[in-house]
């Protein structure tokens, strides 16, 4: 509300939104409310904080498996070659590219994609996520955010499947395979990408963080309908009740997905005991 | 604080081999390379830039390059390569208090919880815990919400997203120089509480968290100008990169330079750093090199 707003209209606000109580009182009226799962209601159009996140949720939630899929589609392979020949232009070039993926942002590789495709070349939407149930128009639409969120994960998987191939392809069992006469492709694939893969895991669920706060740029840059796109429309109306709502989520999901990739590390890698000091943790 | 003088005396020689080391190194090398052109740029700005800043020109307005403005000219006939070039000075001057207010903040928490240990150190566990359950990114984002966007503040709370790290590692080191057999002599003979942190602790653990603040320093640089970029960091008038990729991007269709020029200082300023603090984490401390420096 801005400073000319009507007295008696603050007042009622005021009181609706409980902020006439003392702080401590709020806050714990907050989380008794939020564990309840009510968040508190849309400043702007009266609606449960939580729809509206329901709402905007899955775009994000597709947007970050899509960028995830890309980049194990395009990263891992990168990485297996350039561990099967180490010191070669490929791999020295493998290596230049995924430090130059890595640090760059999402806003960048977002405005850069933007750039190209929809400006320049004039292919693929620029603007929103299209509609869900005409599926290859909202793939059109999916195909930059992703791409642009994808690049800096890329980077990395291609990094660190190429440590963990070159670690792996030293072992033993690589040994015994290759004496048995086995393709050099099935043994990387086959073999020894399953035990350089599992790092990965454990990347995933702490770097998920970096994912949803790339995300919010990307959905900007491309008007797509998602989380960040939302906390940051919610915050130019200084909507607090969704810009706390999707903070909140975020770090929920953040949370449970370290959770998961840490539990999962322990199934993937039966080596990993939870009581072993350095182990899954 | 003669402990101090002493350790940063002694790292006169070692600092000199570091930088010998690294720049034996082919990506080592291409890092000093960019760093220094980088402090080269932002020591000397207002000699090198063409241009003021922030002096529009209305009738020039989305130039592509020419020769006299060599990076083209943005929305009100700005000379880019000059906001570029200052630009740099600015995204240092956020980047830089930052990351140091966080090694500080992060070193006295972490020392204050490793050394004492018990209930403090739980409850500050805790606190640390909760603050990484936010995304970085999020994190500053609610903060720079509630403080309003400023330079100060997007530095206060960059750095706020940066301290738990830095806690982590000092009292994780703290925990293992404590039980040192030294530590315990030196408590025989009668030293203090002080003088063991000073003396002992404090020069064993300093080392990673430097390493810690060279690799958080680009981070912090994508992070000012991310949050320029939203309009929640530092202010329009002044030239930061993120400012001006908001500026491109509203304008992108009708020119590409606006984007490209911050765009590319903001990538090779990152690069530099980045392979700099890699450079130094496997020279100086190779146990490091599955820290990323990128917090939660």
């Amino acid at each position: 509300m801005g400073p000319r707003a009507d007295p008696e209209f603050a007042a009622k606000v005021r009181e609706q939104m409980g902020l006439d109580s003392s702080v401590p009182t709020q806050v714990v009226t907050f989380l008794f409310d939020a564990v309840r799962g009510d968040l508190g209601q849309d400043f702007v159009t009266n609606r449960p904080v939580t729809q509206v996140i329901g709402a905007y949720l899955p775009h994000t939630v597709i947007l970050a498996f899509a960028a995830l899929g890309l980049a194990a589609a395009v990263g891992v392979p990168l990485g297996v070659y350039a561990a099967s020949r180490p010191g070669s232009a490929v791999d020295n070039i493998t290596s230049i590219v995924s430090v130059s993926f890595i640090t760059m942002p999402s806003y960048l590789s977002g405005l850069l994609l933007l750039l190209l495709f929809p400006v320049m070349l004039g292919v693929l939407p620029a603007t929103g996520a299209g509609e869900i149930t005409n599926p290859s128009d909202y793939l059109t639409h999916l195909i930059l955010p992703a791409a642009a969120l994808a690049v800096t994960w890329v980077g990395y998987l291609a990094r660190i499947v190429r440590s963990g191939m070159l670690e792996t392809l030293g072992s033993n069992h690589i040994r015994a395979a290759r004496a048995l006469g086995l393709s050099e492709r099935l043994i990387a694939y086959r073999y020894a990408l399953k035990n350089a893969i599992i790092p990965t895991v454990a990347l995933l669920g702490v770097s998920l963080g970096d994912l949803l706060g790339g995300a919010i740029f990307v959905e900007v840059i491309f008007a797509r309908p998602g989380l960040g796109y939302l906390v940051v429309e919610s915050l130019a109306d200084r909507n607090y009740p969704i810009v706390r709502g999707v903070v909140l989520v975020t770090a929920l999901l953040f949370v449970s997905a370290n959770l998961l990739a840490d539990l999962s590390y322990r199934f993937l890698d039966p080596r990993v005991r939870v009581d072993q000091p350095g182990g899954a943790r | 604080m003669t402990a101090m003088t002493r350790l940063l005396t002694r790292g006169g020689a070692a600092t000199r081999d570091t930088l010998r080391d690294v720049a034996g190194r082919r990506t080592g090398l291409v890092a000093l390379l960019l760093v220094g052109t980088l402090l080269f740029v932002v020591a000397l700005a207002p000699v090198i830039a063409p241009y003021d800043p922030a002096e529009p020109h209305i009738e020039a307005r989305l130039q592509g390059p020419s020769a006299e403005h060599w990076l083209g000219t943005d929305h009100l006939g700005r000379d880019l390569l000059s906001r570029a070039i200052f630009g740099a000075r600015l995204a240092l001057s956020v980047a830089l208090p930052a990351g140091a207010l966080a090694l500080l903040v992060g070193l006295l928490i972490g020392l204050l919880a490793g050394y004492v240990g018990g209930r403090t150190d739980r409850a500050l566990v805790v606190l640390m815990d909760s603050m990484q359950a936010f995304p970085a990114v999020i994190l500053a984002l609610g903060l720079l919400a509630l403080l309003g966007p400023s330079l100060r503040n997007t530095t206060l709370v960059i750095a706020v997203a940066f301290a738990p790290a830095y806690a982590r590692m000092a009292r994780a080191s703290v925990f293992v120089v404590r039980e040192e057999p030294y530590i315990e002599a030196e408590r025989s003979l009668g030293a203090g509480n002080r003088r063991i942190l000073v003396t002992h602790v404090l020069p064993n653990i300093i080392a990673p968290l430097f390493i810690l603040m060279a690799i958080n320093v680009p981070v912090a640089v994508t992070i000012e100008a991310g949050l320029s970029f939203l309009g929640l960091g530092v202010p329009p008038p002044q030239p930061s990169w993120g400012v001006m990729l908001q500026d491109g991007f509203e304008l992108v269709r009708e020119a590409p330079w606006p984007v490209l020029v911050p765009g590319l200082a903001l990538m090779l300023t990152t690069l530099g750093f980045t392979l700099l603090g890699e450079a130094l984490r496997d020279r100086l401390d190779p146990r490091l090199s599955g820290v990323d420096g990128r917090p939660g």
